[in-house]
């Protein structure tokens, strides 16, 4: 499977901080690639490079044969890429309705596309009137990933999907995200809980002080305990 | 509207918004308390309606200043610079038309006040597009800079308007037909007031209308809130900042058309003097928010004129006096864009 978004030597700079420090990483077409590794490893400062949220001080971005390095975010996102920050960033003060017509730039929404939506996040076609800011922590994360999803997108960036929900809702979520991938849409995940990164999965990327240290199946990992107490300080079997 | 929303079978169970009335209801608990106080029922109306009037005017100034910090986090201290460069205009559009605004044809003077209007608006709208991209870009996202840079720029078109106009305070005479006033019972309504009132409640509706339900409105909302997230949708927001910058601009111009008719006079320093007056308001009403910079106008207004009746030497300190109280009960405003 060819890479649809490619980073080749990648480095980014936030103040005096040298966040990125040649990150190459690769994200296939049609699969879901996680992203691992501890805290303060660069995950979430990789997702918003691409993005162009914070420039790239050196190396290039492409994605699906475009460099993505001179575009501005909002090119980047005409691209064909959506961004589901870690903080979701759901406009609080709009109704779910209003969040959704604004990540449908190109037009109405389309019913189908809403119906398809709603079979994961029932919670949504509910408080479609509602303000986002009335709306729960878990509503939140489906409302955020809902919104990226609400056209069709090549690529998904989706930063800690499953941080502070409850167990009933990650298993959801992991339905969706398994979903959208069926659809056909590339994503990549930062992920902080390993039994999640296992279960959707194909490729898996670790990063380290700003680069990535690991590269392969997400089987592969998963099955060697020692790889991923050298690599994330934990096993499989540790976590569960 | 898509089939599914029609269905009905949508949004039915749901907390709706709770909507929050106590601010609103302020207007009218200061007018309880101003009116036995006043004595005169007459008086009171008389009040009050210049109340309503100055507050529409002010509300007029000061929307492009609230929109302009809501939305792209820039604290303008030369919004009162378009104020100044607005009435000018009135007084350039007047004097050619001397004969349509003496004639006593309420068509002809509202045809004059109409064009002065359009004109403050679109020299405002443009010179609000130079302000942004000379003075106000290169310094986004720093607080001192911007105050200090647009200071310079409002201290720099008053030394324009100085020397292109001169120093002296140039007299503008109301139109024939708004001159005076309707009596009703012993209370005086004004007509040009009752002008401004129009004009500021259209202008008010307008934004409101616009803000809820257009997708523009809607995007303006959601970038006062996260700007980073609007980018990241796809929409490019420093167009944006562009077009709501040259609004409030123009705003403020015709802001300055009615403070300028209304006090008969135009004076280089007229924006400047209201700048304070506005920033009160912003601050009441709560940064960023059109029903709050509203709320916040009306009451500047009817404290303002109550006060000036009942206690002249108190009037002076009253606004701040409501500031302050404002801020003590609701630290962010009355009604502060994205909710307390």
């Amino acid at each position: 499977m060819s890479a649809l978004l490619t980073l080749s030597g990648v480095h980014t700079h936030i103040g005096r901080y040298h966040i990125l420090q040649g990150v190459d990483l690769d994200a296939p077409e049609g699969k879901t690639t996680m992203l691992l590794g501890r805290n303060g490893a660069g995950k979430t400062t990789t997702l918003r490079t691409i993005m162009g949220l914070w420039r790239a001080s050196a190396g290039t971005v492409t994605f699906a044969g475009q460099a993505l390095a001179p575009l501005a975010t909002p090119a980047i996102a005409r691209a064909g890429i959506s961004y589901v920050p870690e903080t979701m960033a759901v406009f609080s003060d709009l109704t779910v309705r209003e969040n959704f017509i604004l990540a449908a730039r190109d037009g109405p929404l389309d019913d189908a596309r809403l119906q398809w939506i709603f079979g994961f996040f029932p919670a949504l076609k509910k408080f479609w009137l509602s303000r986002a800011g009335s709306l729960s922590g878990g509503q939140k994360q489906m409302l955020s990933i809902a919104r990226a999803i609400v056209e069709p997108r090549r690529l998904l960036l989706i930063d800690e999907p499953t941080k502070g929900l409850a167990p009933a809702i990650v298993g959801g979520l992991i339905e969706c995200l398994r979903e959208i991938k069926r659809a056909g849409v590339a994503i990549l995940l930062v992920e902080q809980n390993f039994r999640v990164a296992q279960e959707i999965g194909d490729e898996v990327r670790v990063m380290d002080n700003g680069r990535i240290v690991h590269e392969g199946p997400m089987a592969a990992l998963a099955a060697d305990g020692a790889l991923q107490n050298r690599l994330l300080g934990l096993s499989l079997d540790a976590h569960q | 509207m898509s089939a599914i929303e029609k269905s009905g079978d949508i949004g039915a169970a749901l907390p709706r918004r709770k909507i929050d009335f106590a601010p609103a209801l302020l207007p009218f608990l200061i007018a309880l308390v101003a009116a036995p106080l006043i004595g005169s029922t007459s008086t009171f109306v008389t009040l009050t309606f210049a109340s309503l009037a100055m507050g529409l005017m002010l509300f007029t100034m000061a929307s492009g200043f609230t929109l302009v910090f809501g939305l792209m986090d820039v604290l303008n201290f030369g919004h009162g610079a378009f104020i100044s460069i607005g009435a000018y205009m009135a007084t350039l559009v007047f004097a050619p038309l001397i004969l349509w605004s003496q004639a006593g044809s309420l068509g002809l003077n509202l045809g004059v006040i109409f064009l002065a209007v359009a004109v403050a608006a679109i020299v405002c709208g443009a010179l609000g597009l130079v302000f942004e991209r000379l003075l106000v870009r290169p310094v986004y996202g720093q607080h001192l800079k911007q105050i200090l840079v647009t200071t310079g720029g409002l201290i720099v078109v008053e030394q324009l308007l100085y020397a292109l106009f001169g120093p002296d305070t140039i007299p503008l005479a109301l139109p024939t037909a708004l001159r005076g006033a309707f009596v009703i019972g012993d209370a005086a309504i004004e007509k040009f007031r009752l002008l401004a009132v129009i004009v500021g409640l259209v202008i008010f509706a307008g934004l409101s209308l616009t803000l809820n339900y257009t997708k523009i409105g809607l995007l303006i909302r959601a970038g006062v809130e996260n700007r980073e997230m609007v980018e990241a949708l796809g929409y490019r927001i420093n167009r944006l900042f562009l077009a709501v910058f040259m609004a409030g601009s123009a705003l403020a111009g015709l802001g300055g058309v009615l403070w300028a008719l209304y006090r008969e006079q135009v004076h280089a320093s007229v924006g400047e003097s209201l700048t304070v007056l506005i920033f009160i308001v912003v601050i009441t009403g709560g940064l960023g928010s059109i029903g709050g910079c509203f709320l916040g106008a009306t009451l500047v207004a009817l404290v303002a004129n109550y006060a000036g009746f009942l206690a002249p030497k108190i009037a002076l300190v009253s606004n701040i006096a409501l500031m302050v109280a404002v801020l003590l009960w609701r630290p962010r405003g009355l009604y502060p864009a994205g909710g307390r």
